[in-house]
């Protein structure tokens, strides 16, 4: 069986957005931080609207945390990976794992704005045969690095891959985006005591710290504070941001390290962010937006 | 009396690894605190940055392979059969299957192999676990030549695998001269048109002995060793179904989603003939592997036993054996009543194995071997 071969046809590389991607990167390398903001900012506001659309068409998604991903996902495939969308299994790209993978469409959509596969396939989201399933397929989708859907995955691949790629001598990086709520799967701090006992310096979670989780804030369910000194205790370089200025984003993932360590960024967001009616609001988990709620929110995010 | 030599199949998958890896730096080890019981001691002392013991975490240690895989690593995922899957069942089935990782998965020490470790040790679930997922191929070598050959395919094929390697004693059942293991190939040891005794794993040399206790009376068994339950050597299956009268199956693992029900599956679909599922279908009871065994009816006569009743002979002609004459589904056959009878004589019992390396393990205070060691 190949790789990236479904029932619904072939994803394949989309040419003019690998081109406008690389553009796109060659402009963030020599602008200075307001432009880099503003280019980042238009292309998350891009994604916020297709992800609405196609959670609109399809009947199905997770509105309340592809938005509040977007902007991890916009800054890192926008401004930090090194990858080659026409080549996803080029060996030395740098991988991205999204660990919660209900957010696939935020996924999906951003994997379009570098070209892995033409943005209209986003049509045929959650449509019979198609390869866009409702959490990613690694078979299926170019760009994906392993399949997610279930909570607590994404690290101990992440993990596998940092010291897979440092046995081979590779400088690729490994960056693990990880919800809040799925840190209550133990499995993650199995692979947190890895990380720090093996010094995966290369390795970054960015966790989506959103504070809600399918039924109700973390903070009530199980919480998980101290967030910051639980990955501190567990070996990790530990920094907080604002999970939607994509700039504090981008210096807090791409800072130099003082030591031979994972690094854990906590990206304070916003569930449902840009859209007021949604914002922090647990049931838009996983709600879909009706045509009305669907126009406000494009009105909102335009 | 004869007495076989027999073997533990870890060390030549142990042996293998090593060669595997010489020729492959691709080629890495990847386990739970279990260098001991996975006998990667060897591997690694020759590569020691290849062997990533990620300690008592399996969750973790599934995952890390499916990310080494990514890397473009080779990895050997090593534990006790039981910990592995039932621990990581859900990492095997999206970050190793789902995401068809190239990740060898190996269960070590399968079925009742921790003997008197007792049923949380026991790894009987498994091939009903693993079965049932997809794009997983589920390989049970029989003997350590099977061992070899099936590690080799799993090194030389691109994509996951779960490997179910043997730690109680087993004799040599691969024929000389041909290729020991062919995936998704079942092997006809034995012809005959009779019964068929489709067995695996540790049943295999026991399912051969059954049909030499059978010939002594006058029914020919064929014996098939399927080593790959899945996919599954349909066709095998089928012939038996059609050219024989009836189908025993036996393996060191529940019947119910293991072997017994994947050839069931075949000759209910093609051909339905009387069948008989051997395998424990209960927690076991405290005891050594061997005893274990008997108790279940995994043994030569036990095979024999529920051969001749699956015919309709009923077991007076088998005489003074001890072999019970009534009952014929599982456990309340129990194989104590088998001891010291006339097939006993045959070398064919359960005590040439009481004494394996697992009993002096388990019993010699070496228990912390059994899979976290230390």
């Amino acid at each position: 069986m190949t790789l990236t071969q479904t029932a619904g046809g072939l994803l394949l590389p989309d040419h003019d957005a690998i081109g406008e991607w690389r553009r796109l990167r060659d402009r963030l390398a020599h602008a200075d931080r307001a432009a880099s903001a503003a280019a980042l900012a238009a292309l998350a506001g891009g994604i916020r609207r297709t992800v609405i659309s196609t959670i609109h068409a399809a009947g199905l998604g997770h509105t309340g945390g592809d938005l509040s991903v977007t902007d991890i996902l916009t800054t890192l495939y926008g401004a930090v990976l090194r990858i080659d969308p026409a080549r996803p299994d080029w060996p030395e790209r740098d991988r991205l794992i999204l660990s919660k993978g209900h957010c696939s469409v935020a996924l999906y959509t951003t994997l379009t704005t570098c070209g892995f596969f033409p943005a209209d396939r986003l049509a045929t989201f959650a449509a019979p045969l198609s390869p866009l399933n409702g959490h990613p397929s690694r078979k299926a989708v170019p760009g994906v690095e392993t399949s997610s859907g279930p909570l607590g995955h994404g690290l101990p691949v992440g993990v596998g891959v940092a010291v897979g790629l440092r046995l081979r001598g590779s400088p690729a990086r490994t960056v693990v985006v990880l919800g809040d709520g799925e840190l209550q799967e133990g499995s993650n701090w199995e692979a947190a005591m890895t990380a720090a006992h093996r010094g995966l310096s290369s390795l970054t979670a960015v966790i989506d710290r959103n504070g809600l989780q399918q039924g109700a804030r973390t903070g009530d369910t199980n919480d998980l504070e101290p967030l910051a000194d639980k990955w501190r205790a567990f070996g990790w370089e530990v920094a907080e941001v604002d999970g939607h200025d994509h700039l504090a984003l981008l210096d807090a993932v791409t800072a130099p390290r003082a030591e031979p360590r994972p690094r854990c960024v906590i990206a304070r967001t916003v569930k449902g962010r840009g859209v007021s009616f949604m914002e922090d609001r647990v049931e838009w988990h996983h709600k879909v937006p009706d045509a009305e709620q669907t126009r406000m929110a494009l009105e909102e995010l335009r | 009396m004869i007495v076989e030599e027999t073997h533990d199949c870890r060390d030549a998958f142990a042996a293998e690894l090593v060669r595997l890896a010489r020729a492959d730096s691709r080629i890495v080890a990847v386990c739970n605190d279990s260098v001991g019981s996975s006998k990667l001691a060897a591997f690694a002392q020759e590569f020691p940055d290849r062997l990533i013991n990620v300690g008592i975490a399996e969750q973790d240690m599934v995952g890390i392979g499916a990310g080494l895989a990514n890397a473009g690593l080779v990895p050997f995922v090593c534990g006790a059969a039981t910990f592995l899957t039932a621990r990581a069942l859900e990492q095997i089935k999206a970050d190793v299957a789902y995401s068809l990782a190239n990740v060898k998965l190996c269960g070590m020490s399968p079925g009742l192999a921790y003997g008197a470790l007792g049923p949380t040790h026991h790894s009987t679930e498994d091939l009903s676990w693993l079965r049932a997922i997809a794009d997983l191929p589920v390989v049970v070598p029989a003997d350590p030549a099977q061992t070899s050959a099936a590690i080799r395919w799993a090194a030389e094929t691109t994509g996951p695998v779960f490997l179910r390697i043997g730690r109680f004693p087993v004799p040599d059942v691969s024929p000389p001269g041909g290729p020991a293991f062919a995936y998704g190939r079942a092997a006809r040891l034995r012809d005959g048109e009779d019964a068929t005794l489709v067995a695996t794993g540790t049943m295999v040399s026991r399912a051969l002995q059954a049909a030499a206790l059978l010939a002594e009376r006058g029914v020919e068994a064929r014996v098939v060793n399927v080593s790959t339950i899945s996919p599954l050597d349909r066709e095998e299956i089928i012939a038996a179904a059609r050219q024989t009268r009836a189908v025993v199956t036996a393996e060191e693992a529940v019947p119910t989603g293991g072997l017994g029900a994947a050839v069931a599956e075949v000759v209910l679909e093609t051909r339905p003939v009387p069948m008989r599922l051997l395998g424990p279908r209960t927690f076991a009871p405290t005891g050594e592997t061997a005893f274990l065994l008997e108790h279940f009816g995994l043994t030569a006569e036990g095979i024999a036993r529920s051969t001749l009743d699956v015919l309709g002979l009923g077991h007076g002609d088998l005489g003074n054996t001890g072999l019970g004459t009534t009952g014929v589904e599982g456990g309340d056959l129990g194989g104590r009543g088998l001891e010291g009878g006339d097939l006993g004589t045959t070398g064919l019992g359960g005590g040439d194995h009481s004494g394996g390396d697992l009993g002096g393990a388990g019993h010699g205070g070496g228990l912390a071997g059994a899979g976290h060691d230390g």
